[in-house]
């Protein structure tokens, strides 16, 4: 189909001749969709990245309709929500697309980073796209969090108020870090302003450029698959990867439906069960922020949850709560290491043997357990489970030269099944 | 460099004088950096509290004429809450009662507290306790519990991460907060008013 419209094209010296000879757009259409050459063997996790583009599409869009009428101040922001919610037509849905989005955002990305854990998509070569994807996941996490304090809710508030306060726990600077951010002694009207700077403007250019970063890379490499095998190691005579088709039509329709099943669950949350029970909207941010009066139980939104709870699980040391701000930082710093603690020859969890499968399962179920535990209040017997579990979660990481060098691999095909 | 400087103009094709060209690309580097790091000093310092906000940071005032034996009244200062609690002889005697299971029972950390609050009820005045209500983990305000329970000689418990303050602000031991609650600097104008913000001795 396409070598049919380069053809018509330099016949007729159409507009789109005239358009090649000045900016490369049948090149960039070829190269990047419709010459793209993916692996036939994608499956369900495969949805995933494209999912997360339809989500941010979603966030931007909504996101920049509610900036018309929401004030960033601290008299007027919870107020300003409220009107949204009530008063500006369409408002509310806008509002919860925005909301539930966050959330779905967020899911997306976590089974798209599983993905990668399962094949082994962040070894090489595709260590830099790993990165740039560790790179964009922080920043979502930077987002979500500036965005939460914008409503001036008391979860806004005190959230906001305890995670800025993880800053303070810095040796020598964290007092005046933590005043730096702030812009005042407390969270104020200034901090609400400049996290709203950020929110709109800041954060979402450098995740527009690390997605586009994260593509190039994509396109550089070419996309891994449940069997790890690299489909440019075998080529046929034309040079096409014998077990690639091209992107367009055959990945853009599959992810289109994709994206149908998607917005199933997504419109099902977001018009029956917005606030998700108080996962997605917890009920204290339905009172406006009180900087005097801390609500009984404050829990970070769910995905934030399980970093909160390695937070919690490590005990002060010496008078400084800072081992576990130390300790939270690296539960996600060895994220962007994985690519150079894993030394198995293998990618995919299929020619895998059993300690790793054993170490993905026993990490997946840690980071569940402490999503849970991040929401409850602290008992004995909760701390306790917290700290097995973030032993469990850094033991994953520590041990991974070790278990991946000593773990039996099956050997890999030639080529990809089915 | 001195005298291959001297170029002819016809002199097009002489050989690249790659000393001079990487002294001029590092020194262009260099001040290119230093003038980058003049320009970031603007938009990190408008970061810094403002002119406004450093000024609602003045001292504050509290009547703590009407308060009962147990009670406790809040007043803002900085934006954060600061506790005042009055205490009867027997909440007095359980701090003694209760330091085997502190962290810091002889309040040995400088910064939680003026050189006027350290003595065992950490306060100016026995009865009257001033306090951050400021949790030493996270930032929380702790709640007030008075009520002595089974295993609970009263206190503070913050409602964030569950650590546990005596009815002196000292924290308990393995507790995620790591000190005591800081008794901010203050002083007494009389007997029943309290200035917060400015230490006692000092020109109000």
């Amino acid at each position: 189909m396409s070598d049919e419209n380069s053809s018509v094209t330099n016949e007729k010296g159409g507009m789109m001749e005239w358009v090649d000879a000045r900016f490369p757009a049948t090149k960039v259409w070829n190269e990047h969709i419709a010459e793209y050459y993916a692996p036939k063997n994608f499956n369900f996790w495969y949805f995933m990245g494209s999912l997360a583009m339809i989500v941010l599409v979603n966030q931007i869009l909504t996101g920049i309709w509610l900036t018309m009428s929401y004030n960033p101040s601290a008299e007027h922001a919870f107020d300003s929500v409220e009107y949204i919610m009530r008063d500006v037509e369409w408002g509310w849905l806008l509002r919860y697309m925005h909301s539930t989005g966050a959330s779905a955002f967020f899911v997306v990305i976590y089974l798209h980073m599983f993905r990668g854990m399962m094949y082994g998509s962040y070894k090489a070569p595709r260590e830099l796209l790993w990165i740039f994807g560790m790179i964009i996941y922080v920043l979502l996490m930077a987002e979500a969090f500036m965005g939460y304090l914008l409503p001036w809710g008391q979860m806004s508030f005190w959230g906001a108020q305890v995670i800025i306060n993880l800053f303070g726990a810095i040796p020598f600077i964290g007092e005046d870090l933590t005043l730096w951010i702030r812009g005042d002694y407390v969270i104020s009207g200034a901090t609400l302003t400049r996290f709203f700077a950020l929110h709109v403007v800041a954060v979402p250019i450098a995740l527009l450029l690390m997605v586009f970063l994260h593509l190039v890379a994509l396109h550089k490499v070419g996309s891994n698959n449940p069997d790890g095998i690299e489909i440019k190691a075998n080529k046929d005579e034309n040079g096409i990867p014998r077990d690639g088709i091209p992107f367009h039509p055959y990945y853009s329709v599959k992810d289109i439906m994709g994206v149908v099943g998607f917005l199933i669950f997504f419109a099902a949350a977001l018009f029956f069960a917005p606030e998700m029970g108080g996962y997605f909207l917890e009920p204290p941010n339905f009172l406006p922020a009180d900087p005097l009066t801390t609500p009984a139980h404050i829990a970070p939104v769910w995905y934030f949850t399980p970093f909160y709870a390695i937070l919690r699980a490590i005990p002060s040391i010496a008078g400084s709560a800072f081992p576990g701000v130390l300790a939270m930082g690296a539960a996600i710093v060895f994220l962007f290491l994985l690519p150079w603690l894993d030394k198995s020859e293998v990618k995919s969890i299929r020619y895998r043997g059993w300690i790793f499968k054993l170490m993905l399962t026993l990490f997946v179920i840690s980071f569940i357990i402490l999503g849970y535990l991040g929401m409850q209040s602290p008992t004995e017997a909760k701390t306790l489970l917290a700290r097995v579990s973030t032993a469990v979660y850094f033991i994953f990481f520590l041990a991974m030269p070790w278990y991946t060098k000593i773990d039996k691999t099956k050997p890999v095909p030639d080529r990809v099944t089915h | 460099m001195s005298s291959d400087a001297v170029v002819k103009s016809e002199a097009v094709n002489e050989p690249v004088n790659t000393g001079r060209r990487r002294f001029l690309t590092i020194s262009t580097a260099v001040v290119g950096a230093i003038g980058a790091g003049y320009v970031a000093v603007p938009f990190l310092g408008s970061w810094m509290p403002s002119k406004k906000a450093l000024a609602a940071g003045a001292p504050v005032e509290a009547d703590i004429a009407k308060l009962e034996m147990g009670q406790a009244i809040k007043v803002e200062w900085r934006g954060k809450s600061v506790i005042i609690i009055r205490r009867g002889e027997d909440v007095l005697a359980r701090l003694t009662e209760v330091e085997e299971k502190l962290l810091d029972p002889k309040s040995e950390l400088e910064t939680q507290q003026p050189e006027y609050a350290l003595n065992q009820h950490r306060s100016i005045n026995k009865e009257y306790l001033v306090l951050l209500s400021w949790c030493t983990h996270l930032g929380c305000s702790p709640t007030y519990t008075p009520e002595v329970r089974a295993d609970w000689q009263g206190g503070f418990i913050c409602p964030c991460h569950g650590s546990k303050f005596d009815m002196a602000g000292r924290v308990h031991k393995g507790m995620p907060a790591p000190s005591n609650m800081i008794v901010p600097p203050h002083q007494y104008l009389t007997d029943t008013r309290v200035l917060i913000g400015v230490d006692q001795g000092v020109e109000a």
